[in-house]
């Protein structure tokens, strides 16, 4: 009973991550191609308002996230961010900068403003998706922590497969930041995106082939797969959704496109998340010391009153989301730009 | 320089520059709703054009506001792991309830309040800009619930080497942190009241838009003197409550040392910390301290003597944040009921405005000090009487943070410059649209 709640958190948990990722992770994705694809100010302010309205909303999947390892998972908490103090505070210096700088760069009429401000929605865009990647590559092989405490910095996060992660999910994202565009641009910036979602996509493809066979030899994430099989389903998945995104994107069916993304982002995640079970946080020192859903999980009452409140609010949350998102499918005219609150 | 100071030194710039923004997020937002739905009733265009004005500076200081909210509960694991692993199972869960129920809520709809002006009715707008202000007050009820089970713990077990829930219903009715969400959010709407007389002030003392910003004026009149009074009133109470179970922190309140009965309250003192004694003592009121405190002039009130040296908090920051909040506190009834009295003669006043636009930063000198008080007040517990700050620290090296608390200076300093100067600029230049009254 015990147990299994605490696997239904490690679940939750999980899916958190996931929904970030899908979420945020086209967002970050658009911030990344802002200098590539947006030719002039107008395009660039039509990229700005294709995620404008939605970007916030995105973020607080992480603000949720993170609140629920702390809640669920306090122990893992304490040790992951302790532990990777440098990325994490990294990643939240850029998340700040880039949150700003949507509100800021329209607010004063000089070239240099904007350009300053451009230049912070990339890197405030590129940094945190590479970040992740990098943490959690990492997690997966187990980080070097022992009774004692931890005894890496971040300089030895920037190993070959950390760094391998670091690049998968920075293109996971510039793909589905790309069909985004397509959903909510027009003209040559939207055939412009087109292109660049496709050329981006076997680049995708082929690092991703390349973490599947790294993540044999660094990490045990297949031992999970190998005791029961079935559950290759969910890499099957991926590699499913992965193949649709280039078969609907070459018919131009950018919406299914982008879903085909948004699944191929989900079941990636959960892809890693089933092959790291019971483990939260492992040790590559020593497992005895690895957290787990088991051994790191909050009080049986904190899981309870917990999973009440995220089953009677995140349908909710998904529903207005869902709600915000259909609102906001359609796409960014001239008229829009000429609206006093655009950004 | 060691991990426990710096990381407070950073916990403190991280949280009194995040304040900077939030009071204004709260209270404006009930503003611009108010104003919204006038227009909505009225069909009056300067409401909207009032709603769009105040409503764009509300975005630019939600912006680095809600930015600088993130940093704060990711710094619980990264600065304070001791203290996350000890507490975690219940201050966890109130930061993730609040993510959950009231910031996605707040975030969400602002996106839709912002770009949504022509894809909803105007009622259905409107509605979205209350539910804005109804979530961002939710969200300030969990994270003032976390702070107070922080000042006063209820409805936990010591348990496997940590404090369990034992009683979620005493968490959330903890009568600590519903006192500092009343006092916070009227405090805060008092901040937006002054905000928004203050720039009204400037423009009617330049003789431009005078229908809009007289109007403006007197909606953040009422506002500001019904919470300047409320925030008064509540504070009184939750000083009787912070007497009844924070006695240091009441004793370093009012630099009292000895105790008695018949505490009297020194208009004017100066700590002497080393020596546990005031250098100087004027004006005495005998048995006020008693009375404010307990609400019973005769009440015995503990002296910091009678408190080990080790459980005192720093006396003389916290005498000092309690004096000026609470002299602010009743400048600013003052201030709006003088207001009130010369409503409709505003632009003849023209003295009171100049004091009204001058008056603008007051409310945050108050408001940051307030929360001096709180938190300052409280050491050297991180948890009172559970916890020490010393003990709460993660084990992490002392450069690490010293690093990061000089990229947090740096990061913060440019932006709390340029959004305030935004502000300025865009609070200086007026309403964009010609009046239609």
């Amino acid at each position: 009973m015990e147990a299994a709640l605490q696997s239904i958190w490690f679940f939750l948990w999980g899916l958190l991550w996931a929904v970030f990722f899908m979420t945020d992770g086209f967002d970050f994705g658009v911030g990344t191609l802002l200098p590539f694809l947006g030719k002039d100010d107008t395009e660039k302010r039509m990229m700005i308002n294709a995620i404008g309205p939605l970007w916030d909303g995105n973020e607080v999947w992480l603000i949720t996230a993170g609140g629920v390892t702390f809640a669920a998972f306090p122990a893992v908490y304490a040790l992951m961010f302790s532990s990777l103090y440098t990325p994490l505070l990294l990643i939240l210096f850029a998340l700040i900068i880039r949150g700003v700088s949507f509100e800021f760069r329209g607010k004063v009429e000089s070239e240099t403003w904007k350009k300053v401000w451009d230049a912070c929605i990339f890197v405030g865009s590129a940094a945190p998706a590479v970040l992740f990647g990098v943490a959690f590559a990492n997690i997966f092989q187990g980080l070097p922590f022992d009774g004692t405490g931890y005894h890496g910095n971040f300089i030895a996060l920037l190993n070959p497969y950390g760094l391998l992660g670091g690049i998968l999910f920075l293109l996971l994202f510039l793909v589905h930041g790309a069909l985004w565009l397509t959903i909510r641009v027009s003209g040559a910036l939207q055939q412009r995106a087109d292109a660049a979602a496709n050329k981006l996509w076997f680049v995708l493809a082929a690092v991703a082939v390349a973490f599947l066979i790294a993540t044999y030899f660094y990490t045990p994430i297949y031992h999970n797969y190998l005791s029961s099989p079935v559950l290759l389903l969910v890499p099957l998945i991926t590699v499913a959704a992965l193949f649709g995104i280039k078969l609907l994107l070459a018919k131009q069916n950018y919406f299914k496109a982008w879903f085909s993304s948004a699944l191929t982002i989900v079941s990636a995640t959960f892809f890693c998340i089933i092959g790291l079970y019971p483990n939260l946080f492992p040790s590559n020192l020593d497992t005895a010391f690895s957290l787990t859903a088991h051994n790191a999980s909050a009080s049986h009452l904190t899981l309870t009153v917990m999973l009440v409140v995220v089953l009677l609010f995140i349908p909710l949350v998904i529903g207005y989301q869902l709600w915000a998102y259909f609102m906001f499918s359609d796409k960014v005219t001239m008229d829009v730009l000429a609206e006093e609150e655009a950004y | 320089m060691d991990v426990v100071f710096l990381s407070r030194l950073q916990f403190a710039a991280a949280t009194m520059f995040h304040f900077l923004f939030v009071p204004l997020t709260l209270g404006l937002s009930v503003m611009v709703a108010y104003m919204e739905t006038k227009y909505v009733r009225t069909g009056d265009k300067l409401y909207l054009s009032m709603t769009k004005f105040w409503g764009k500076l509300f975005l630019i200081n939600f912006a680095v506001g809600v930015v600088t909210g993130i940093t704060l509960e990711f710094q619980f694991g990264t600065n304070w792991s001791r203290y996350s692993e000890y507490v975690g199972d219940i201050f966890g869960s109130l930061l993730a309830i609040e993510a959950t129920t009231s910031f996605f809520l707040e975030s969400t709809l602002l996106g839709v309040w912002v770009f949504g002006w022509k894809k909803l009715s105007k009622k259905a707008h409107a509605t979205v800009m209350w539910l804005v202000a109804i979530a961002g007050t939710l969200s300030s009820v969990w994270i003032l619930l976390a702070n107070g089970w922080m000042q006063h713990p209820v409805g936990y077990v010591l348990r496997n080497g940590r404090a369990e829930l034992e009683s979620f219903w005493a968490v959330a009715t903890n009568k600590f942190g519903i006192l500092e969400f009343f006092h916070t959010v009227s405090g805060a709407y008092v901040l937006s009241a002054f905000f928004v007389m203050g720039i009204s002030a400037y423009h009617l003392l330049k003789k431009q838009h005078v229908e809009f910003f007289h109007r403006s004026f007197k909606i953040a009149l009422v506002f500001g003197l019904a919470s300047s009074i409320f925030v008064a009133a509540i504070g009184d109470t939750h000083g009787v409550h912070v007497s009844e179970v924070q006695p240091a922190k009441l004793a370093a309140m009012e630099s009292h040392w000895e105790t008695t009965t018949r505490a009297p309250i020194h208009m004017f003192a100066i700590p002497d910390e080393e020596n546990e004694r005031n250098l100087i003592e004027i004006g005495s009121i005998p048995g006020l301290l008693s009375l404010l405190g307990f609400h019973d002039i005769n009440a015995e009130v503990i002296g910091l003597r009678d408190i080990p040296r080790d459980e005192r908090p720093p006396v003389l920051l916290t005498f000092i944040s309690f004096r000026v909040m609470v002299g602010l506190g009743t400048l600013f009834i003052l201030l709006t009921l003088y207001g009130i009295i010369r409503r409709n003669r505003l632009l003849e006043s023209t003295n009171y405005l100049k004091i009204m636009l001058f008056s603008l930063p007051l409310p945050y000198i108050a408001i940051e000090l307030g929360w001096v008080l709180a938190e300052v007040g409280r050491q050297p517990w991180i948890v009172y009487g559970l916890m020490r700050t010393s003990d709460a620290a993660s084990p992490i090296a002392a450069s690490q943070v010293l690093v990061s608390l000089i990229g947090f200076i740096v990061v913060y300093g440019l932006l709390g410059a340029i959004g305030f100067y935004l502000i300025a600029t865009h609070a200086r230049k007026g309403p964009m649209e010609p009046e239609t009254a």
